[in-house]
């Protein structure tokens, strides 16, 4: 199967490997997908004290689409606040790297993992009030 | 060799097909032009036809000489597929009438699987055997799974997948006993793992030209004399091949696949050693590597496969990271079902390392500095990969991924 240029930058350079602290309260982590499905994506943003996001970083399990659509998102997030960044679709993800139509799982995986992100961020707001300080 | 000798990408995919070896393609330019051998073989009333005739039969004695069988036993085919969808069908609808239950097992190539689902849709009852770990058949278990109306049993010598060889003997002799017809698809077979039909209490045997350095579009179908074996032909016309084939033969084709076979008989000792010397070569170049695993048993394999999963890595993006070598994945995450292999399933692999399997399958003409240079360019993507991956991450935490509630999708 041939990939798309994006798809091959992103496979060979891809943008932002890597973890934070999962339990840093400025931090949030969305895993999503299973080992036994062939992906697994963990996507971690970090917010600064506006609540606007200033680092990503991701690691990803899984096939060439899944590494670059994880990959994009992470360049795509960095300077989005949280509202915004939700609004992205996996269709958006699957137009810019010019997925096939066997892969748009990749990019529908990408949208749950920021969906996932967010709402642990949001998770750890709700559970101590003192979040923005520490952050 | 020099290093600029080599030509990239590297085929490691010897079982998925083969080059055809430069004397075979020789003597198939013989039978196609005006100066050749073009006649119909078929054709009694002069010499083209009874020139193309015995180049057919030359070929034929060829086939058969490799597995120890009477050329008279020969039937060609189009290849491993057709001769498998002849052999089962043909014995199902010949014997349904003494009974309609046939074994296989689980890990048999799709051509004799899905051929067992039609029949089942016909009204016959097929039971798929679960092979061990190894990929070994229980005879236990085999024997145990026959039964009074059992007509039929098909088991492959060698698996496509994880080159496991099965002992076909030990079968034999059981269906032998119990007078069920055997068929073998003995596709991977040729030139890799002997066959000798004498003592194997085989009824019927599908073979192929191009997985031994021989054309694709043709294969033959061994069908045993002494006990008669009969099978319903599925292809009706001419009456070729004793009736069991109809259509013109392709004398070109059955030559190259004849002078494979001598070739294979020739040449198979010396190149089997050869072969499991560069298999062995890289496997020892993955010693370093952590958490890989050998799918199959490997003492009873063909010298030239190695099936492994890289642990906490996903096949596609492994070959993908490996575009300078042309090799198999287990996962067939390309189509759209998302299911690993099959065969590795039935092993009883879990679903993760299925899905970070390779096939690598060395041949004829792989070179030592070829399998060195695949093996670099595997460790160099096994740390890349591995950096990248959240699974091999929380392995390192020492995380039981087991313990893991996934959301799957």
């Amino acid at each position: 199967m041939a990939y798309s240029d994006k798809v091959l930058d992103h496979y060979e350079n891809p943008r932002n490997v890597g973890s934070f602290d999962k339990d840093d309260r400025s931090v949030g982590t969305g895993m999503v997908g299973a080992p036994a499905c062939g992906d697994v994506m963990k996507l971690q943003i970090k917010i600064d004290d506006d609540g606007v996001i200033e680092d990503a970083k991701f690691k990803t399990y899984g096939c060439g689409s899944a590494i670059a659509s994880s990959s994009l998102l992470t360049e795509w997030v960095k300077g989005k606040t949280l509202a915004q960044a939700s609004e992205i679709k996996n269709t958006d993800i699957a137009e810019e790297l010019a997925l096939p139509p066997v892969k748009i799982h990749c990019s529908v995986l990408a949208e749950d993992a920021i969906q996932a992100a967010i709402e642990d961020l949001k998770s750890k707001d709700a559970s101590g009030a003192e979040h923005k300080k520490i952050a | 060799m020099k290093v600029t000798d080599m030509k990239l990408p590297i085929y490691l995919d010897y079982s998925s097909t083969t080059p055809v070896d430069e004397r075979v393609a020789e003597a198939m330019t013989k039978c196609l032009t005006l100066d050749g051998n073009y006649g119909n073989p078929a054709s009694r009333s002069h010499s083209f036809g009874w020139d193309a005739e015995k180049a057919v039969e030359d070929a034929r004695g060829h086939v058969a000489a490799l597995i120890h069988a009477d050329p008279k036993e020969i039937v060609w085919t189009s290849g491993a597929t057709e001769s498998d969808n002849l052999a089962i069908k043909g014995a199902a609808h010949f014997y349904q009438k003494k009974g309609k239950h046939i074994i296989t097992c689980k890990t048999e190539h799709k051509a004799v699987l899905d051929t067992c689902r039609q029949l089942e849709r016909e009204g016959f009852e097929v039971t798929y055997l679960e092979p061990q770990s190894s990929g070994m058949i229980d005879l236990d278990k085999f024997q145990a799974a026959i039964r009074d109306d059992t007509i039929l049993v098909s088991i492959m010598h060698v698996n496509n997948e994880i080159g496991v060889i099965q002992d076909i003997k030990a079968i034999g002799e059981i269906t032998r006993k119990r007078k069920i017809i055997f068929h073998v698809d003995a596709a991977q077979s040729p030139g890799k793992a002997e066959v000798d039909l004498r003592d194997m209490n085989v009824d019927l045997m599908s073979l192929s030209a191009h997985k031994v350095y021989g054309p694709k579009g043709i294969g033959a179908l061994y069908v045993c004399r002494k006990p008669r074996v009969r099978i319903e032909a599925q292809i009706h016309g001419g009456g070729h091949e004793r009736g069991m084939r109809s259509g013109t033969l392709a004398t070109h084709q059955i030559v190259g696949m004849g002078e494979a076979f001598r070739i294979a008989k020739e040449e198979m000792a010396a190149d089997n050693e050869r072969i499991l010397m560069l298999r062995n070569r890289l496997l020892n170049g993955f010693k370093d590597i952590d958490e890989i695993y050998i799918n199959g048993d490997l003492e009873q394999r063909i010298p030239g496969n190695l099936n492994v999963s890289f642990n906490f890595i996903e096949g596609e993006s492994l070959i993908m990271a490996l575009k300078d070598i042309a090799v198999s994945s287990g996962s067939a995450c390309t189509s759209a079902s998302l299911e690993p292999s099959y065969v590795l399933r039935a092993l009883g692999r879990d679903d993760e390392l299925a899905h970070s399997s390779i096939r690598f399958t060395i041949g004829r003409f792989t070179t030592a500095e070829e399998v060195d240079y695949a093996t670099q360019l595997i460790k160099g993507a096994v740390v890349k990969l591995r950096d990248l991956s959240p699974l091999w991450e929380m392995h390192k935490e020492g995380i039981d991924l087991k313990t893991v509630e996934w959301a799957a999708h």
